[in-house]
């Protein structure tokens, strides 16, 4: 078996090979092409979107996807949540010596589809190899460029008091999925990472005409995290209604042994509105007819106060505080 | 059987709230002993459906928080031993000892590491042959059958390389040490459902007949809590004080006669030093000689590190009841769960964990 080793990092002809041989192979467009220390693009009118992410993710297959599909897909759906048409995106390694060079190109080629799925071209890119131990297999860094148009005006400090809160399907499924595998579980589910790409479904959403105020996906610190920062951004509270939110059955029985929260647990492929009350049944309309968004639900109302608090109401009637996560997800001891 | 989810009705919560609402007359103050119950009345905001005269306190029943600072202490100088590897339960790594965290020193590259089951520990020590492999033996009954498992295994595989550093604890002794307190005012108990599922019913009788307390085993489900709460209020309007066990889909009147036999294989009963509550005769488990071997103290020669008081933290008054994590001037200020002073807001089982968490709906 082929292994990465130093000298793929080290600039001379392995490294060389390698960009010809993976890179340039699944990655060749006119941009690319044009092999300088920069590349040049051509002229965008409008105003310029930039995101960057950096993807660690163990291990780095996983059902329902690999760390190169994410990264790409990761990016993308970033830039898309500001409305912006996306791109461009650049791609960096950081690559531990003794990675197989066949999982490298399985990871390059799932880049590829991504690319294309999503539109955007690969433009720049850099690989670096570590000594075995100083990094875990690889480590992808993508950075996105995308266009937006006029008048676009979407973030986390646009909610109101009335506002709707609506996901795009199921919360919970790309974290719990990864934790199934991790070592010293031997949970046999068949939970797949949620990984997809939001750009399309944010298009139909926008060319409903609708008035959208915050477009986010709900990665690290789940939804619980991702609607205190936009209830902080916007001075609003809001109150979900738990029974409204979508959760898997298997999600929910693992959370429930690990005693974790599903709320607070990293998602992929979803997406959040907060959208005005006359539009929202109509953007509900939309996610539900687009095919990562079946399991659609309106989940929760925008309040003025209290400002900075995000409430549930609980199934059987209690409400509490969904607080911002605090520190790592721990599993109890009994 | 959906247990997430029937055990969750939310016509059936309303009834039962309904009934306790009608036999509520005087003011009644319930202990929920274990951490898990604590945390599930606040997960499903049961606090604020309840009505006043009814006040649940949250008791002692949380494994991190009740161990003893000292505890942390020995265990971060064990792991600047090269010839340890530390493992523990996970919310364990994050409990502050006088300085830093397990979590810490797993951050300083120091071998500490996260296992789900103890018998995970074992197969460490198999697997590096030349390392102790120390665990952290925290928690109650429910705990102690896997610990004492290890052991035993460990023991027929003669595997020479595993310890477990002690701090076990049993409940129902605890729980006679909170009754006799003269200030604590208690007037019935919500008993650990967990626990009971492995020593049953008969541990808590003394309850009832000695000390004239209604007690309810309780399952975590909102349904289980109200049913718990019910049976105490309609014990205390009918004076007829028992031990009700209103969680009989897991546990039996002679509990978990396997595990059971083998906690008493293994440990033997002992005074165990609890945070903020101190030694209580009675209430820990220890090894028993033929198994001191696999004592890490013993072990490895090491001494216990001393009990240092945390200043200004109340998690003692807490853990006993008798304060409300609201009580304390350190709580959502100095103390959080991002860095946590006293233990009970550590776990996600401790009372002021819960009480920062999920908090209480103000209107």
């Amino acid at each position: 078996m082929e292994l990465i080793t130093l000298a793929h990092g080290s600039g001379g002809k392995s490294s060389h090979q390698l960009i010809e041989g993976l890179f340039y192979k699944y990655f060749r467009n006119d941009i690319l092409e044009q092999r300088n220390d920069a590349s040049v693009l051509p002229e965008i009118l409008g105003r310029i979107a930039v995101s960057t992410d950096s993807f660690v993710i163990h291990p780095v297959f996983f059902p329902g996807g690999d760390i190169g599909k994410l990264s790409v897909y990761g990016t993308v759906n970033d830039l898309a949540m500001s409305g912006a048409k996306p791109l461009y995106i650049t791609a960096a390694f950081i690559i531990e010596e003794g990675f197989p060079l066949k999982d490298l190109e399985k990871i390059v080629a799932s880049m590829s589809e991504a690319a294309k799925a999503a539109e955007v071209k690969i433009i720049a890119g850099d690989t670096k190899v570590v000594e075995a131990g100083s990094a875990d297999q690889i480590y992808i860094n993508t950075t996105g460029i995308g266009i937006l148009p006029k008048d676009m005006n979407i973030g986390g400090q646009n909610a109101k008091g009335g506002d709707k809160i609506l996901v795009s399907g199921t919360l919970g499924d790309h974290g719990t999925a990864i934790m199934a595998l991790r070592k010293g579980f031997e949970f046999v589910t068949d939970l797949e990472s949620d990984c997809g790409l939001l750009s399309g479904m944010i298009q139909e959403i926008l060319q409903a005409g609708a008035d959208i105020k915050v477009l986010r996906d709900p990665t690290r610190g789940g939804l619980a995290a991702t609607l205190n920062e936009i209830s902080q951004q916007s001075k609003v509270g809001m109150l979900l209604e738990e029974g409204a939110i979508p959760v898997k059955q298997a999600v929910r029985s693992l959370c429930e042994i690990l005693g974790l929260d599903p709320l607070y647990i990293a998602n992929e492929g979803k997406l959040l509105v907060i959208a005005a009350e006359e539009d929202a049944e109509r953007v509900l309309a939309v996610m539900k007819n687009h095919p990562l968004g079946k399991d659609a639900a309106m989940i929760g109302t925008v309040m003025d106060s209290p400002k900075g608090q995000v409430y549930l109401k609980t199934e059987i009637g209690g409400t509490r505080i969904l607080h911002m996560p605090a520190g790592e997800l721990l599993p109890r001891i009994c | 059987m959906k247990y997430l989810t029937e055990f969750r009705d939310p016509a059936l919560t309303k009834t039962l709230i309904q009934k306790i609402e009608k036999k509520a007359i005087q003011e009644v103050i319930i202990m929920e002993v274990c951490g898990t119950h604590t945390m599930s009345i606040f997960k499903s905001g049961l606090r604020g459906l309840l009505p006043p005269q009814v006040r649940l306190i949250s008791g002692p029943g949380c494994p991190v928080c009740v161990t003893p600072q000292s505890y942390i202490d020995t265990a971060i100088q064990l792991t600047e031993r090269q010839d340890v590897i530390l493992t523990a339960f996970g919310d364990m790594l994050r409990v502050p000892g006088t300085e830093g965290s397990l979590m810490a020193q797993k951050s300083k590259g120091r071998d500490v590491r996260m296992v789900y089951s103890p018998m995970d520990a074992v197969q460490l020590a198999l697997d590096n042959p030349h390392k102790e492999v120390v665990f952290l033996a925290v928690g109650f009954e429910t705990t102690a059958p896997a610990i004492a498992l290890s052991v035993d295994q460990a023991k027929k595989a003669d595997i020479h390389n595993y310890s477990i550093l002690q701090s076990i604890k049993t409940m129902p002794n605890t729980m006679e040490a909170l009754v006799v307190e003269e200030d604590i005012q208690i007037h019935g108990f919500l008993c650990p459902g967990h626990v009971s599922a492995v020593i049953g019913v008969k541990p808590y009788r003394f309850l009832s007949e000695k000390y004239g307390l209604p007690a309810v085993i309780a399952g975590f489900e909102s349904l289980d809590i109200l049913m718990g709460i019910y049976h105490i209020l309609d014990m205390m309007d009918k004076k007829d004080y028992k031990v009700v066990n209103e969680y009989t889909r897991l546990v039996s009147e002679e509990g978990n006669l396997k595990a059971l036999e083998m906690i008493t294989k293994i440990f033997e009963v002992t005074a165990s030093v609890w945070r903020g509550l101190g030694s209580i005769e009675g209430t820990g488990l220890k090894l028993k000689q033929e198994y001191e071997n696999y004592d890490t103290v013993k072990k490895l020669g090491i001494q216990m590190a001393s009990e240092q008081p945390v200043k200004g933290c109340i998690c003692g008054e807490i853990l006993k009841g008798k304060a409300c994590p609201l009580d304390c001037r350190l709580f959502s200020t100095a103390c959080t769960p991002e860095n946590p002073v006293g233990a009970c807001m550590v776990s996600e089982e401790g009372t002021c964990a819960a009480y920062y968490k999920y908090g209480e709906f103000r209107d």
